[in-house]
């Protein structure tokens, strides 16, 4: 459990933000210029907030009115930074193990063999930095980060400097990350596809404030924060299950609000296994009847629960799909032209090839996630 | 073949012996200085500044004269230090290392502070959240990244301490077996009829010593950088 508490002046910028949280993995959201990485580093202990309360189960690390301030060295929070930051004059393994050596024996956990293999990086241990890829540069600094043993750990936008093929690259490594070891995680991100993949709690700050708390379905089904609605990416996460593997189209069955969903084949996942899915509200079209010799394979039945304000011509509507929500971004014309109010039966027609491999992560993930297996490292 | 004559021997000795002294006494003030004036924030830091950089715009017989005021038999400082530590410096080896490392000071300290400018305070940062102490820091991160520094910044000062005369020879004057190094030993042979080609011998003598020093730095200098991965 992380509470957090901060006032901070930076020149004319005000930081004011509160959140706690108990997530696995919880998501700090906001455009580049919300205060995110001020916030991750007075919890990290890199700046000196003028007033603040930062405690981490229990433990108070910042608390300014008893005058506590714990050093960062002494926080083992373990932080992923943007540009990696490995040390150039040590190799892969040495960078690695340095934070290990740091570490009072009692309190280390994992193993260098296990971390080495959940990242795929035990081809690069005697290289030196400069001689690897953003990529590779960027899971050694996880490894780096996770070998040093923490209680928490903070990832400042670790794929915002890398390009698409990267990050594609990077993001398995950090669901098994999240998946396969217990450290909590404070995830820095203006990507709404990361936090859907990733994050089981959100946090959305805007200018210094913070917006909304919450669990990451809840918190992206809503219509009235900006810093998501304003984004292309903006859409529902909803929990599904996987039926069955269709081979014949390279498709896979997935069990969504009492209905079937066809996306692309995901190969990752088992049948039975609970998948999230990020549902971009552009992808979804409503009707008011079911519809049929249609191309898109996915119609799912609800009843709109929501219609956001009118920004221009555009209206987002957030179905209530068997309790689970879906967001649908059309037109104000069609709003009026097909008589759309709340409490209205629609049917959200959605196309399975809007659903590529980038909007689905592994199930839910919770501190005591009884539907994952966590097994610490 | 070219051997050297016990006199020459002498001065030679003498010279390194100096020049090696002040460069390794000055070392850890320097980089002590070099710190604070990168990273300090102070009352006074341009005034500290200029102290350190003082030797490099005076004349060196003022800065030769100021540490015989200071640090001869009836200054305050070398009074002090012979009386509580039997340390003396007027006319000994002793005050030829110590007029040798303040001339080459400031340059010692300029390239520790460029080198630790160039540092990316951030590494610092990271090594802090995995653990590391402000000391540990210090050792594991900051000083193997200014090596080239401080490799550049000690050969500058060796090879100043190697030339250095007019603060010498005024601090210490020119005591064969004492305080008479290379310059002071080759000014001393022009001053005398037929003493050329002593001279001439001398120079030479200086020449290689110099030219090592620098193309052992740059070899020391060219692996360190590699090891960093820093382009040298």
């Amino acid at each position: 459990m992380i509470r957090v508490a901060v006032q901070h002046r930076l020149g004319s910028f005000d930081l004011n933000a509160q959140f706690e949280s108990d997530g696995r993995v919880t998501a700090l959201f906001g455009r580049s210029g919300s205060g995110k990485t001020s916030l991750v580093n007075a919890i990290g202990g890199l700046i000196r907030p003028a007033c603040a309360h930062i405690s981490l189960d229990g433990e108070i690390l910042v608390d300014t009115e008893q005058r506590v301030f714990v050093a960062k060295h002494r926080r083992r929070v373990a932080y992923v930074f943007q540009d990696a930051r490995l040390f150039p004059h040590l190799t892969v393994r040495q960078n690695l193990l340095y934070g290990r050596w740091f570490t009072p024996p009692a309190k280390r956990f994992g193993q260098l063999a296990q971390v080495v293999e959940l990242l795929g990086i035990g081809h690069l241990l005697q290289r030196r930095p400069r001689n690897l890829s953003g990529g590779e540069k960027q899971r050694v600094a996880i490894g780096r980060a996770l070998l040093a043993s923490p209680r928490l750990l903070i990832m400042d936008e670790p794929l915002a400097s890398l390009d698409e093929a990267r990050k594609a690259e990077i993001l398995p490594y950090l669901e098994r990350l999240y998946d396969e070891t217990k450290v909590p995680t404070i995830y820095v991100s203006h990507s709404v596809l990361e936090v859907a993949r990733l994050a089981d709690t959100l946090v959305v700050m805007a200018e210094g404030r913070v917006e909304a708390t919450g669990p990451t379905a809840d918190v992206m089904a809503r219509l009235d924060l900006p810093p998501f609605t304003d984004l292309i990416e903006a859409g529902a996460v909803l929990e599904a299950e996987i039926l069955k593997h269709d081979d014949s189209f390279g498709l896979t069955v997935l069990s969504l609000c009492g209905s079937r969903l066809w996306v692309p084949r995901l190969d990752r996942h088992r049948v039975g296994a609970k998948v999230r899915v990020h549902i971009r509200a552009r992808d979804v079209m409503l009707s008011t009847r079911p519809p049929d010799r249609l191309s898109a394979l996915n119609v799912l039945r609800g009843t709109i629960a929501e219609i956001g304000p009118q920004r221009g011509p555009i209206r987002d509507v957030r179905l209530d799909c068997s309790g689970q929500a879906i967001l649908a971004r059309i037109t104000r014309r069609s709003v009026e032209s097909l008589h759309l109010t709340e409490g209205t039966t629609v049917y959200a027609v959605i196309k399975a090839v809007g659903l590529d491999r980038q909007t689905f992560g592994a199930a839910s993930r919770h501190a005591n996630g009884a539907d994952t297996t966590a097994i610490p490292i | 073949m070219f051997t050297l004559t016990p006199e020459e021997k002498t001065a030679l000795e003498l010279s390194l012996r100096v020049a090696l002294w002040a460069t390794v006494a000055s070392l850890p003030p320097g980089l002590l200085i070099a710190m604070v004036l990168s990273r300090g924030k102070f009352w006074g830091k341009s005034i500290l500044n200029g102290i350190v950089f003082l030797p490099l715009v005076l004349p060196p017989v003022v800065t030769g004269y100021l540490l015989l005021l200071l640090f001869g038999q009836h200054g305050p400082l070398g009074a002090f230090l012979a009386d509580n530590f039997g340390i003396v410096f007027a006319f000994r080896w002793t005050g030829a290392a110590l007029a040798c490392a303040v001339m080459g000071f400031p340059l010692l300290v300029r390239a520790l502070q460029l080198s630790i400018d160039a540092i990316d305070r951030g590494l610092e940062d990271a090594a802090g959240t995995l653990g590391a102490s402000p000391g540990w820091v210090f050792v594991t991160v900051t000083l193997p990244l200014i090596l080239p520094g401080i490799i550049a910044g000690t050969i500058l000062s060796f090879a100043r301490a190697m030339g250095e005369f007019g603060a010498t020879i005024t601090f210490v004057s020119n005591i064969p077996g004492e305080t008479q190094t290379l310059p002071t030993a080759i000014y001393t042979f022009t001053q005398v009829p037929g003493g050329e080609f002593a001279a001439f011998r001398l120079t030479a003598i200086a020449v290689v010593v110099s030219m090592s020093a620098l193309l052992a730095s740059e070899a020391i200098g060219g692996i360190v950088g590699h090891r960093i991965g820093v382009e040298a």
